[in-house]
């Protein structure tokens, strides 16, 4: 049996009050309500505040580059699609720097977890808007207010068909946990987008901003009603949705590739019989 | 009289077919027991443009692409116009009967009247046949190999088109000596340098291979992509260079050896990800196949200018080994030994290569598979109660590598600075420690080092000294140049990093002459040997046209200056 002491207890370089506490909290009790014990996973993380939680529990874990945890996560899986890969970073590593991974992964659909820790600003350089900071919020960077559109990862999800999407709010830790055991055992890419405060730097959505908006989606709503999802993904401001907003069924990448069916690659021997028909082929 | 060597230069726009029945007559060569180098020139497009494929075919060994044309077989009037001029004395030229010349020597082929419109490649392949000496058996084979199965009725009809062709051509009276009997026939492979970056890559048991399009690169991934399910391996498509070289990083540390192919542009996208293998310690095989810069450059055409981009590619210090093979039989062996010594020191190294070596089939003897073994992948297995840390500390700086998920061990790698169990420190005392225990895997590179190989007399008057793909071409220009009163040797490096003077310094001090020759305008092996030796080569024949060095280009220059 699998215990949340397994994951253990460290100190961590966060600001008090910050949501990553408890969307750490909520990954270990994922994992333990799952099974899975730290030997079993693989973290994968990019750079920045979020990407600091693979060194905050035992596990396997790899913290790549800056936007690139998606790539590297897939490329162990391939490798070895027994291992439980779950992508651990922020808006800014996935969906800025990594913006084209985030669409790449969706489309390729291999059986990863992505958690995104979305506090709609950049905290470890210290407070520039991020790709998903609202409009007009003014920092040191960005003095008259930003100008962009913030981006939508859920809606860009579900409108690529993406096979699970779900939102979850750090401040929620119960149900956060339980977002995290559906994508886990969900087939497929999985990607959840969890909102969390900034106390340091984002003084516009606060603990007390989204604990005012959001809701929990009703039992009755049915996520594998694309347009009703798109619908969802839509919705923001007042009242911000929570829940598993979107799945399917699509097959995932692994299924495809016959060479995976003996799981993981490493130690196969080269059958050099073979190799010397194909090098036959060249004379 | 019959000739020992020549050079066959089939000329068209692309789509046209030249590289089919280019690749055709040129595995009718080795077949036939010809040893053969080619080179392929082509625009960046799909149709249209001006293309070559030159093949050198000769009797005995050869290494190097030459100039002249002695044959000229030209699908459009464009390349009679654009070749004509390089017709050797007693060259012919092969032209359809409605294309202008003002050569003397022409056969005249009707391309439409033996075979359909867009069948003269056909008609050509036949002619070039005959007039070079080949059995119609032997083409006629290599077209059904090529085409039998995949499309029997149009194989039928270019069969057709072969016969009548070939047999036309015999009646006519053309002035033109054929190639000389091969000295000995027995099996070699027809293979180029991209194939047997591939081949090697298989037979050290590579199970990944990411990559993004990119020309010359591409066909190493595509050949690899043929036989991933035959061998047991995952080449993925990336979103984009930087994806590539992160997925495999990704794959490697989960225990697959990983393979990266790309050129220059590709590769400067990739080259935070270099520096991560070198941070994580990630044992990582990126071929850098080179064509001319900077930025899009030209992107078909061939080049030796990165080496001091690869070198120094990647911020931050660590160690990493450049190997750059000068032969297709090199691509196939550095390969695997590229391989090994990324799993021993666990970390980037590099193949360099470029679009000449890419694309030039050769005719090789078989590679002896036979009592080879799979790359050692470093991987410990063991059982044991002592705790495991990644970045353990051993004296050579190598710290055995576990893999995530194959034990009860935990596996924790990073970019960021750490002690020995992986995660991130700012402790500073420890960042000396890790920097001091990274650098000392170079030791093993250098342990490794494949020595530069010197050819000729001890004491020389000239020393032609190179890397890479110019091999062939030093090789051959140190041959015709030696002679009683001037005695010429060659120098090639097959690794241009890391350096090791003992093994060359010797050679440099003891020639009279030492010039340097080099596919790149800075002249960068020699100033890396300046750096590392001290020793200024005398002199330098660069090129950086786009185009191959060949040893008629080394002897003009030589002589010019």
């Amino acid at each position: 049996m699998v215990s949340i002491e397994d994951y253990g207890e460290f100190e961590t370089a966060w600001c008090p009050g910050c949501g990553n506490h408890s969307i750490l909290q909520a990954l270990k009790r994922g994992l333990v309500d799952s099974g899975l014990g730290p030997d079993q996973i693989l973290l994968v993380s990019g750079i920045g505040q979020a990407a600091k939680t693979v060194h905050y529990l035992n596990a396997n874990a790899f913290n790549g580059l800056h936007g690139r945890a998606l790539p590297a996560a897939s490329g162990a899986k391939l490798a070895n699609p027994n291992l439980k890969v779950i992508v651990e970073s922020g808006d800014g590593c996935n969906y800025g720097e990594g913006g084209n991974h985030f669409l790449a992964a969706i489309r390729r659909n291999i059986d990863l977890t992505m958690i995104v820790h979305n506090n709609q600003v950049y905290g470890l350089t210290k407070g520039q808007a991020s790709p998903t900071t609202q409009e007009g919020f003014v920092t040191k960077a960005q003095p008259e207010g930003v100008a962009s559109v913030p981006f939508n990862p859920i809606a860009v999800a579900v409108a690529m068909q993406a096979s699970f999407v779900a939102r979850g709010f750090s401040g929620m830790v119960d149900h956060l946990a339980g977002l995290i055991k559906h994508a886990l055992s969900h087939q497929g890419f999985s990607l959840i987008d969890v909102l969390q405060p900034c106390v340091s730097f984002n003084k516009v959505n606060t603990f007390g901003w989204y604990k005012e908006r959001c809701y929990t989606l009703p039992e009755e709503y049915d996520p594998t009603d694309w347009q009703a999802a798109m619908q969802t993904a839509m919705e923001w401001g007042d009242r911000i949705p929570l829940g598993i907003i979107y799945r399917n069924q699509r097959p995932v990448f692994e299924s495809r590739l016959a060479v995976l069916e003996q799981g993981a690659l490493v130690g196969r021997e080269t059958d050099l019989k073979k190799l010397e028909k194909i090098m036959d082929k060249f004379s | 009289m019959e000739k020992t060597e020549l050079n066959v230069l089939i000329g068209g726009e692309a789509g046209q077919g030249l590289v089919t029945i280019g690749k055709l007559l040129a595995k009718s060569l080795v077949r036939s027991g010809y040893h053969i180098v080619v080179s392929q020139s082509y625009q960046s497009r799909i149709r249209g443009g001006h293309n070559t494929y030159t093949i050198r075919a000769s009797v005995e060994e050869i290494a190097a692409p030459r100039e002249g044309v002695d044959l000229l077989v030209a699908l459009n009037a464009e390349t009679v116009a654009l070749h004509e001029r390089e017709l050797s004395a007693g060259g012919l030229n092969i032209v359809d009967k409605a294309f202008q010349t003002t050569s003397n020597n022409c056969l005249q082929v009707p391309y439409e009247e033996l075979g359909e419109k867009n069948f003269s490649n056909v008609v050509a392949l036949g002619a070039v046949s005959l007039l070079l000496g080949l059995e119609l058996e032997v083409v006629g084979k290599a077209l059904d190999d090529a085409f039998g199965k995949k499309a029997p009725e149009l194989a039928e009809k270019n069969m057709q088109i072969l016969q009548d062709s070939y047999k036309w051509c015999g009646q006519q009276e053309a002035n033109f000596s054929t190639l000389a009997p091969p000295s000995d026939i027995r099996k070699r492979l027809l293979m180029n340098g991209n194939e047997a970056i591939a081949m090697g890559a298989l037979s050290a048991g590579v199970k990944f291979c990411s990559f993004y399009p990119m020309t010359p690169a591409t066909s190493i991934a595509l050949n690899l992509a043929t036989q991933a399910s035959k061998m047991g391996l995952v080449v993925e498509q990336a979103e984009d260079e930087i994806a590539a070289i992160n997925m495999a990083i990704g794959a490697s540390f989960a225990g697959a050896s990983s393979i990266v192919p790309t050129s220059g542009g590709g590769f400067a996208l990739m080259t935070e990800g270099v520096s991560l293998a070198g941070m994580s310690e990630t044992p990582l095989v990126i071929v850098v196949a080179q064509r001319p810069g900077p930025a899009t450059g030209l992107p078909t055409r061939t080049e030796q200018a990165d080496l001091e981009f690869v070198l120094h590619a990647g911020h931050g210090e660590f160690p990493r080994a450049i190997f750059s093979p000068g032969t297709v039989e090199e691509c196939f062996w550095l390969t695997r030994k590229a391989f090994e010594v990324a799993a021993k020191s666990q970390g980037p190294v590099f193949i360099l290569t470029d679009q000449f070596l890419a694309d030039s089939a050769r005719a090789i003897e078989p590679f002896v598979l036979k009592g080879l073994q799979t790359v050692e992948d470093g991987i410990v297995r063991d059982s044991s109660d002592l705790p495991y840390f990644r970045y353990n500390i051993y004296e050579s700086g190598i710290s055995p590598r576990r893999l995530p998920g194959m034990s009860k061990y935990l596996v924790v790698a990073g970019s960021d600075e750490h002690p020995i169990d992986g995660h991130l420190t700012e402790d500073l005392n420890v960042r000396k420690f890790m920097v001091e225990k990274r650098l000392r895997k170079e030791e093993e590179i250098i342990a490794e080092v494949v020595p530069p190989e010197i050819q000729g007399d001890e004491n020389p008057d000239l020393l032609l000294v190179t890397w890479g793909s110019t091999k062939g071409a030093i090789l051959e220009a140190a041959t015709k140049l030696n002679n009683n009163s001037t005695r010429v040797g060659s120098l090639h490096f097959s690794q241009v990093w890391p350096l090791v003077p003992h093994q060359f310094l010797g050679a440099l001090e003891s020639a009279g002459e030492v010039v340097c020759v080099e596919g790149n305008a800075f002249g960068q092996l020699a100033r890396l040997i300046r750096r590392e030796t001290g020793f200024a080569v005398h002199r330098q024949v660069l090129r950086y046209d786009g185009l191959p060095i060949t040893p008629e280009y080394i002897i003009r220059a030589l002589g010019s200056s």
